[in-house]
């Protein structure tokens, strides 16, 4: 880069000079660096920072992508409250051989309406798609492949035309409750012992 | 008391203290003009379990006090610093949901025991069936814990505009005597509300509705338009009406007549069915026991708003869990069906009665005064038909309205009817509350009456109330109508003793119908010599009806409904500076406050000295 183009010119030099004027009177930290402009110029060799900063300057060779780790204490938390208002612990630790349809089914209803209790009190959930299921949906360049997975035929670019076959679920929001320090969120369901 | 030029409330706060919820609403004031108002709904954190703290709309109007054993340090941890109790207790949907499985330590229904006149209110007598290791705590107190409870959740949401410096408004049922509404104001205080209002229940739901229609209220009502409000809750129902004037161009609603206080709502419903359903199983060889049945009553209150709610179903399942971890096969599956649910709910609470029916009264039996006053005869339209009769010549008086009913009106002819209560999300009640009226108004000749649509049923008391302060301020439509009682005091007429009865007594008004809030009266003439130090009893008398009594009346003879005898009066003179024993005279001033309660006092012949007569709390035995 040749070093006088990155010189401004006298027009440019204007505009710059009034702003320097109003953000070193307003602004002090710019005054402060300003200041430092007036000192003897330090050859740029070798850009000591003053305080250890945190943020490498080099350019951050390829890491490997650093997974989360689920904290074990919101997917506690959830099962607590499913098994609260759904008894679904309860349900999916007993053998469905020994029992009627009948039996199962009248067990079902107290877990799909407690499931869908927890669903709705907790969370927000909508779909990802608007659109009808079944219906032919064109996906632009550039879409979010988090939010459609592709599946069948995938070759060639976009946009893609395809039929919707999952509108999918998005939750918008979460409201688990929150737990103090001292909660032990392993027990899922406190034994009961009646007096 | 209450401050309404409060320069520094930036919102205006209506607390409704439910019987069984209390919700907190507000109105933005900077963002507010006129008619429109920005308003909200208070996320309240209360505990939902042990350790967790959840944010929901409504705070349960329970108070759990747990054994020792039962929480480990932590589980009662809130957002906020609590106030060192002497013994631990939890309020909100935690309390609500341990008090199901171990009774004994709840407290329910404050409400209600805050105006039962038969016990001491201030004494600690709840859970009135707690065994002796539980330190029981007053219904005074349990209002205070809950209004406690929202102002530190307010407090925790907004650390910028500090409870105590904003315009709030709690709400109350219209039927609430002088002495409950004061014990209100003294659990508000005691919960550190320094400006506070009292508003009826009915008046919030219908400022929740011109506050909801923006304005367009003003075209759904007319001068001349007598709006009825129904408002059924889970544990309480109150009735009030509502007149529409017009004076100088501008549509003015006075409240004119309110109901007694009926304990009677969507709770017994619940219960009902499920002691319907119940027997049903029992005739199958099926026993349910104190927890099932609880689970039970929980069905039943699903079934019963899916059935009322979709006319296409004949038919809904309930299922009582089993308590133990056998879910399959221990789970007990019966169901409700529609006809059950009409013949119960509609024809047991709602029953097409004539005008002229009255609620079927029976004398009780020897001890039942322990607990609390439930409302005798189930059936609400029965209550409603008494309540207009009792209240037909309620308009007689009011300007633009002589003349509008007819004269052989038996009963006062609304013209519009707003519902208020979860109870009424079926389309169903609704329904059948009108066509009963109309039903009423047709046998009469007259128009029938229309329902004030767009309601919010369940926080509208809320909403209403917030609306209320804002009101207050100077914006937007106020409900005039002051006190909705005239009140006396008994005096012994001088005749000679007959032996074997009572001398009769007179009843002299002390505070006539309608007194605005701030406004204060002489007791002209009468005055009373008061024993310094020892305290003077009066019998104390209400009227919903003599509109027409002035201050200084004495009544010789009134009818049988038209006086109810409240709890006792009491004036006690301090002794300072005076000897005991010594007679003072006094003159009676009647006075309602800003805040909305009644005061009597005692105030000497120079005007110097006052006192305040006491309203006695501490339970008087019931004839």
């Amino acid at each position: 880069m040749n070093p006088s183009s990155s010189h401004p010119s006298f027009w440019r030099r204007v505009p710059l000079a009034f702003g320097a004027f109003f953000s070193t009177l307003s602004d002090a930290a710019y005054a402060a660096r300003v200041e430092k402009l007036s000192l003897p110029e330090v050859a740029p060799v070798a850009p000591v920072a003053p305080a250890p900063a945190p943020a490498p300057v080099h350019v951050p060779a390829p890491a490997p992508v650093i997974l989360k780790e689920a904290t074990p204490d919101a997917a506690l938390q959830l099962l607590a409250l499913l098994q609260r208002e759904a008894r679904l612990i309860d349900f999916t630790q007993e053998n469905l051989g020994s029992h009627a349809d009948a039996d199962i089914g009248a067990a079902a209803r107290v877990v799909h309406e407690g499931c869908a209790k927890v669903m709705r009190e907790y969370f927000t959930i909508e779909a990802v798609r608007q659109e009808a299921e079944g219906s032919r949906i064109v996906l632009n360049e550039g879409f979010d492949s988090a939010q459609v997975r592709l599946t069948g035929n995938v070759v060639g670019s976009a946009p893609f035309k395809g039929t919707l076959s999952h509108r999918g679920w998005r939750a918008s929001s979460v409201r688990l409750p929150k737990l103090s320090e001292q909660h032990d969120a392993a027990i899922l369901a406190p034994a009961e012992v009646e007096l | 008391m209450s401050d309404i030029n409060n320069t520094r409330a930036r919102y205006a706060i209506g607390i409704d203290l439910g019987t069984t919820h209390s919700a907190l609403s507000y109105v933005n004031l900077s963002e507010s003009d006129g008619e429109k108002s920005s308003h909200g709904v208070l996320k309240v954190p209360q505990l939902s379990a042990p350790g967790t703290v959840e944010e929901l709309s409504l705070l349960p109007s329970f108070v759990y006090l747990p054994h020792a054993d039962e929480v480990a340090a932590g589980d009662l941890a809130l957002p906020w610093v609590t106030q060192e109790a002497d013994a631990p207790f939890v309020v909100g949907e935690m309390a609500r949901s341990r008090g199901a499985t171990t009774p004994i330590r709840l407290v329910s229904s404050a409400k209600s025991w805050l105006c039962h006149p038969g016990v001491d209110r201030r004494a600690a007598i709840l859970p009135s069936d707690a065994p002796a290791e539980v330190a029981r705590i007053s219904p005074i107190t349990a209002a205070t814990r809950y209004l406690t409870h929202l102002r530190q959740a307010w407090d925790n949401a907004h650390p910028q505009a500090p409870f105590a410096e904003q315009e709030i408004t709690v709400t109350i049922p219209a039927s609430f005597d002088p002495a409950a509404r004061e014990l209100t104001m003294e659990a508000a205080q005691a919960a550190g509300y320094t400006s506070l209002t009292l508003l009826e229940e009915p008046q919030a739901a219908l400022y929740s509705w011109i506050q909801t229609s923006e304005g367009r209220w003003r075209k759904e009502v007319k001068p001349g338009d007598i709006i009825l409000v129904v408002d059924v809750g889970g544990g309480t129902s109150d009735f009030s009406l509502i007149a529409v004037l017009e004076r100088d161009g501008v549509l003015e609603p006075h409240r004119v007549a309110v109901g007694e206080h009926i304990l009677l709502g969507g709770d017994n419903m619940d219960l009902a069915l499920a002691h319907l359903v119940a027997r049903k199983l029992a005739a199958n060889g099926t026993q349910l026991d104190a927890w099932q049945m609880r689970a039970l009553t929980y069905g039943c209150r699903s079934a019963k708003e899916s059935l009322l709610a979709d006319s296409g179903l004949d038919t809904a399942p309930i299922v009582v869990p089993s308590r133990g971890s056998k879910l399959i096969g221990g789970s007990i599956r019966t169901e409700l069906t529609r006809s059950e649910v009409s013949t119960f709910i509609l024809d047991g609470f709602f029953p097409q009665v004539e005008a002229s029916s009255r609620p079927a009264v029976r004398t009780r039996a020897g001890l039942t005064q322990l607990g609390l006053p439930y409302a005798q005869d189930a059936a609400i339209t029965r209550h409603l038909a008494a309540f207009l009769g009792r209240q037909v010549a309620a308009t007689n008086e009011l300007e633009g309205f002589a003349g509008r009913q007819s004269q052989d009106a038996t009963f006062l002819h609304p013209t519009a009817v707003l519902f208020n209560g979860g109870v009424f999300k079926s389309d169903l009640l609704v329904q059948r509350i009108m066509a009963t009226v109309n039903d009423w108004l047709y046998m009469e000749g007259a128009e029938p009456a229309r329902m004030l649509a767009g309601a919010d049923l369940d926080l509208a008391v809320a909403r209403g109330a917030a609306y209320y302060s804002y009101v207050r301020r100077g914006h937007g439509v106020r409900i005039r109508g002051g006190t909705a009682s005239s009140f006396y005091v008994a005096i012994e007429s001088a005749m000679p003793a007959i032996p074997g009865m009572e001398p009769p007594i007179q009843a002299l008004c002390v505070a006539p119908f309608g007194m605005e809030e701030g406004s204060e009266l002489e007791l002209p003439g009468q005055q009373f010599g008061l024993v310094v130090g020892e305290p003077v009893h009066f019998r104390f008398f209400a009227s919903s009806t003599r509109r027409n009594d002035q201050i200084g009346d004495l009544l010789d003879f009134w009818g049988p409904d038209e006086l109810q005898e409240l709890s006792e009066i009491q004036a006690t003179l301090s002794a300072e500076g005076r000897q005991a024993g010594d007679v003072v005279q006094v003159r009676l001033h009647a006075r309602v406050t800003e805040a909305g309660t009644l005061e009597l006092l005692a105030v000497s012949l120079d005007g110097a000295e006052r006192w305040k007569v006491e309203f006695d709390v501490r339970g008087t035995p019931q004839q």
